[in-house]
């Protein structure tokens, strides 16, 4: 399964200040065990909420809100996108990132296929109920 | 919002996914024999499955497991006389090994970990062991798959896989098959090898061979994650980033090859908006990476055809051309019958069905298709296409009767009943 893993913002990087080279060292390392474990298949660092802008829709149309927004911490910072068995294996791999300074982390699972429509749903579980049939079958001998 | 604070069953075995590779790959350097690590590796999972949801996951996860594997292993040598005949000296060993104290990674030294694992990878798949054995075993102890798992996804009976890795574990310690790397000279066979297993799990779950199942992803997935491990282990190996690419962008495909009514979709058929846009980007990243190495080897080759499809926006958007010289190429490299059929796939799409045909026609006299149902399929497809309606149908019911994919069955009988109406 794919998730996504949001960097939560905080004051400092809202305030725009740089991770030090230790950190970013540390960052790297981490980043390249989770290339090499095939965990990791894309990530990046966003800017402040300075730089953004908000757009909210409503029946008269468009909104353009320039940034800064306010709390940090509903604010994203940067994000993985981890392909994993489970939620628990993106949990486990959470918990290994060099942070701790405050920082946090959201870990929200892609939907996928199988997530979508009824018609699709009731096909898988089918095809896993005769999987199960034939697996036991297969016990059998 | 509640607070997760209870280590489960599930939360060790992610553990265990991420640490058993490097585990079992460290134990059997140390034991130089993979079946013992194995066995070590197992013990200390089975610990950590009593221990952690007392304790909660330890700081040092790998390093519990370690030691832990460690005594348990001492333990076993010990209390067993074959394995004390045998393991005299290493149980000795074992206790002088004793795990590095400091920061928190530094585990019987890290920086050899990569090198443990690529050599675990080459001992599963080594030339002693059947297919079927490299298959299981490398599931085993590179995926971290269990038994049940690997029994789940090949749809045979868990007895049947156990058998399989009892099997190539006695073939390792009969035929001394030592835990090294393989001499230079053997190094391309080899890693040949380890490419090969690893695509036939990829496609084992892309085209499932048996049964009613088209897919079964989760395969898929682990070859894929398997290559991507590959890859970090041998980033200087082209043919292991074309193999990524070619996975990475027949798996972009997922997403579009199930119809809404369950049956399969074919690649010009497939609403290609529902491709997977990252893995697309990724395979063509890696395509690059391969060829700027100066890979032009069979893997580099088929993901360069792939490639063609990911970039074409419109199935009429595709330039059949360059699939035809990339197949000539192919060909050259290593002739199959089932390459030369795909290549004439690519003339008739490029626009000359007569010669595709005139070269189906002779590939069908090759005792090796004999039994391949996708000559018929093919054959049917170029006859209707040149208006032979009658012809066509009588060719995709003899690919329905051939296959024994379910699921395709049903889509080749529907070309039949197409072909004719058509005509």
């Amino acid at each position: 399964m794919r998730c996504m893993v949001f960097v939560k913002a905080t004051a400092d990087s809202e305030a725009g200040l740089m991770p030090s080279e230790k950190d970013l060292s540390e960052m790297g390392a981490f980043n390249e065990e989770l290339v090499n474990a095939g965990v990791m298949l894309d990530g990046g660092g966003l800017h402040p909420s300075s730089k953004g802008v908000r757009i909210s829709y409503s029946d008269e149309g468009a909104q353009v809100t320039d940034g800064p927004f306010a709390e940090a911490k509903e604010l994203v910072a940067g994000y993985w996108v981890w392909e994993v068995k489970s939620v628990d294996e993106a949990i486990e791999w959470a918990r290994r990132i060099p942070f701790n300074h405050g920082e946090s982390v959201e870990i929200r699972p892609f939907f996928e296929a199988e997530d979508f429509g009824e018609s699709y749903t009731d096909e898988m579980k089918e095809r896993d109920a005769a999987l199960d049939a034939k697996i036991q079958e297969q016990r059998q001998d | 919002m509640t607070v997760r604070s209870e280590t489960t069953s599930s939360t060790v075995e992610a553990v265990w996914r991420i640490e058993s590779a490097r585990l079992i790959a460290t134990l059997s350097r140390l034991t130089n024999d993979v079946g013992l690590a194995e066995d070590m590796a197992q013990d200390a999972f089975l610990a950590a499955l009593e221990v952690w949801p007392e304790s909660g996951v330890p700081d040092n996860p790998a390093a519990w497991l370690m030691t832990t594997a460690r005594n348990r292993g001492i333990d076993r040598i010990r209390r067993d006389r074959n394995l004390r005949d045998k393991y005299a000296a290493l149980a000795g060993e074992l206790e002088r090994a004793e795990p590095e104290p400091g920061p928190e990674r530094a585990v019987f030294g890290e920086e050899r970990i990569g090198d443990d694992v690529l050599t675990l990878l080459f001992t599963a798949c080594h030339p002693e062991l059947t297919t079927e054995s490299q298959v299981a075993l490398t599931l085993k102890v590179l995926g971290g798959l269990s038994t049940e798992e690997i029994a789940r996804a090949f749809l045979v009976s868990k007895a049947t896989v156990s058998q399989r890795i009892v099997r190539a574990k006695r073939t390792l310690s009969e035929s001394s098959v030592p835990f090294e790397t393989p001499a230079p000279d053997e190094m391309g066979e080899r890693l040949g090898a380890v490419l090969g297993i690893t695509y036939l799990i990829f496609n084992e779950g892309y085209s499932a061979t048996a049964g009613e199942s088209w897919m079964r992803t989760e395969l898929s997935a682990e070859a894929l994650r398997l290559g991507r491990i590959i890859a970090g282990l041998a980033p200087e190996e082209p043919e292991v980033h074309g193999l990524v690419a070619l996975m990475e962008i027949q798996a972009s495909r997922f997403p579009a090859r199930i119809g809404e009514d369950g049956e399969p979709v074919l690649l010009m058929d497939q609403d290609r908006s529902l491709w997977d846009r990252l893995l697309v980007r990724r395979g063509l990243e890696r395509l690059d990476l391969a060829r700027a190495q100066g890979g032009r080897g069979p893997y580099v080759l088929q993901a360069s055809i792939a490639a063609v499809h990911a970039r074409a926006a419109r199935p009429e958007d595709t330039d059949w051309d360059e699939i035809v010289s990339a197949y000539d190429e192919l060909l050259r490299l290593a002739y199959s019958p089932v390459t030369a059929l795909n290549r004439a796939v690519a003339v008739a799409m490029a626009g000359d069905p007569e010669s595709a045909l005139a070269e189906v026609d002779e590939l069908a006299t090759d005792r090796r298709m004999r039994e391949y149902h996708l000559l018929p399929g093919v054959r049917g497809d170029l006859l209707a296409r040149l208006g032979r309606g009658e012809e066509a149908a009588e060719e995709f019911r003899r690919a329905a009767e051939m296959t024994r994919n379910e699921k395709e069955r049903r889509l080749l009988r529907r070309r039949a009943g197409d072909a004719i109406r058509r005509r």
